[in-house]
């Protein structure tokens, strides 16, 4: 395997794995919003 | 509200939570398309080189689409036409008619992914004996499909019939159990199966002789492709076709989650994940057929069939008999096919079972049991026969880069520039939401995307128009080709006229225009 192709694979997986990696742990830290606007809070039972 | 007629407010289903949103949706971009097509496409398209278009595409066009579908559903809490009926108001109800023609290319797509799932589950029972023999491609057109010359046969093929049918019970006993019980369960289960099964299948690829050169020729980056406009349009279609976006998958999903849910941070991670296991199948599949090229004496670049149905069900069985311990490399092929398949195809189905569910006032079990039978005669009726490979291959040709690409466009364009409401899904992106978008988001969906896939939407139409496709006969691509065009257009306009059994009119979208943006938030929002 060349070292071109080598870079290449690795910043791939760099990239885009560092991408849903990022996006997963921005998700850890801000889950929800602390502050919604009033109401939209009715929950579905089901029946 | 008048006495004659009292409003009986019916809760929505909803998702358990973030986490089996995120699965569910995640299940659903997941795919034949990230195993099958964009291994071959991006090696098609500069190697490494098409990492830079893949990205632009991915940032510039997936993902706004991909938040502009959140947003439709979760604002308008409906199916597709519930939720266009809703965005129009009063003053354009006629929008309904957006929503039907995406319920309409669910429904034909269903009919054949059906199919290639069923496919997928013989070959994982073939690979046990390794039944495919010394001449794989033979065996999969001639044994085990009967293919036919092109034409309607009504000969069916007992081998595919009866997967078929098996896929069709499965799938209506998962829209019948519902959102949290069905399709999040499913996805909950199948998709960590799927990623052991796919990880194993990949640490065995890349222990295979030869798997170097498989991955020295996907990766190797040829910067001319950059000057090809080609290229960039294969970038935006990988995309667009992987994340399962514009044609009322993720405006239905979107509408099970309660009204206070955060929706673009879930949005990034089911984007990256989606693109992570395109890498992670790119990164497999090319170093099995690095294995392969070596076993033949020939060059990567030698190699056919590289992508869709030749790439599984020719290429491999083939490359799985050359293999020592073939039989298990090729059920953890087909069965990852058949699983990813399966986690896509509810999603699908999904949307057709829940507009008809509202629009007509039906109970889920109800819907679940029309709508999966219907399909599943047409489906059985269409795909198991001699002809089913080449109706198959037809119509995912035009439902695909004719149907879904025009939805996109047509969505994109009455909901930015006509009803002008871009301002006002953006603003309930970020009331809800945590990753605040700015107005760059209104540019891309509102510009880039219609224009990109304006693009890619014309020169299809030409192409097909004028050669054809696939060498196949005029009539045969009016029929399936054309026809299934004609058929959506057809479903969209009817379906639209037909009355609601309870009107989804009284409405009131939530939150409030005036509150979509907290005042806390309005400056970080207008970066």
């Amino acid at each position: 395997m060349s070292t071109l192709a080598i870079v290449f694979l690795v910043l791939s997986i760099l990239i885009v794995w560092g991408g849903l990696s990022a996006s997963i742990l921005y998700l850890r830290s801000h889950p929800e919003r602390a502050d919604y606007p009033p109401g939209g809070d009715e929950h579905y039972t089901p029946r | 509200m008048t006495a004659s007629k009292p409003v009986v407010h019916r809760p929505r289903e909803e998702w358990t939570g973030q986490v089996g949103f995120i699965l569910a949706a995640i299940g659903s971009a997941v795919g034949l398309g990230n195993i099958w097509r964009f291994p071959g496409v991006a090696y098609e398209n500069g190697g490494g080189a098409f990492l830079i278009p893949y990205l632009v595409a991915l940032l510039t066009a997936g993902i706004p689409i991909l938040f502009l579908d959140y947003a439709i559903g979760h604002r308008f809490r409906g199916s597709a036409p519930t939720a266009f009926r809703r965005l129009g108001g009063e003053r354009a109800r006629w929008l309904e008619s957006l929503g039907w023609f995406q319920v309409a290319i669910a429904f034909v797509i269903g009919l054949y992914y059906t199919a290639v799932i069923a496919w997928a589950l013989s070959y994982f029972v073939f690979s046990f004996d390794l039944r495919w023999g010394d001449d794989p491609a033979a065996f999969f057109t001639g044994e085990y499909l009967s293919t036919g010359s092109p034409g309607i046969s009504l000969e069916f093929v007992p081998g595919v019939l009866i997967p078929l049918a098996l896929v069709w019970v499965a799938t209506i006993i998962v829209l019948a159990a519902g959102v949290a019980k069905g399709l999040q369960r499913v996805n909950v289960v199948f998709l960590p199966v799927l990623i052991v099964a796919f990880l194993i299948l990949v640490v065995r690829a890349l222990l295979l002789e030869g798997a170097s050169s498989g991955l020295d020729a996907l990766f190797t980056p040829d910067w001319s492709a950059l000057a090809n406009p080609d290229v960039w349009i294969a970038a935006y279609s990988q995309i667009f076709f992987s994340l399962s976006i514009a044609f009322g998958i993720m405006i239905t999903y979107a509408s099970y989650r309660r009204r206070r849910s955060n929706l673009t941070g879930p949005g990034l991670v089911v984007a990256f994940a989606n693109s992570s296991f395109e890498i992670l199948a790119g990164i497999g599949v090319f170093a099995t057929i690095g294995f392969f090229a070596v076993q033949q004496g020939v060059s990567v670049a030698e190699v056919e069939g590289l992508t869709g149905v030749g790439l599984s069900f020719m290429t491999f069985p083939a490359i799985v008999s050359q293999m020592p311990g073939g039989a298990i490399f090729g059920c953890l092929f087909f069965g990852s096919l058949a699983m990813a398949g399966f986690t896509s195809l509810i999603s699908v189905l999904q949307v057709v079972t829940a507009a008809v569910q509202e629009k007509f006032d039906l109970g889920r079990r109800a819907a679940a049991l029309s709508v999966g039978g219907i399909s599943a005669v047409l489906s059985i009726l269409l795909f198991s026969t001699t002809t089913g490979l080449l109706a198959l291959d037809v119509t995912d040709q035009w439902a695909n880069n004719v149907g879904v690409v025009a939805s996109a466009v047509l969505v994109t364009i009455l909901v930015v520039w006509v009803l002008r409401r871009a301002a006002e899904l953006r603003g309930h992106l970020n009331a809800v939401s945590t990753f605040q978008l700015g107005s760059i988001w209104v540019a891309l969906v509102g510009v880039v995307a219609p224009v990109v896939l304006g693009y890619m939407l014309v020169q299809r139409i030409i192409s097909l128009a004028i050669d054809g496709y696939s060498d196949m006969p005029g009539w045969y691509l009016l029929l399936f080709g054309w026809g299934t065009i004609a058929f959506i257009l057809v479903a969209a306009v009817v379906l639209a006229l037909l009355p609601w059994r309870r009107s989804p009119d009284e409405f009131i979208p939530w939150p409030p225009r005036a509150l979509d943006t907290p005042p806390s938030r309005r400056k970080e929002a207008s970066r």
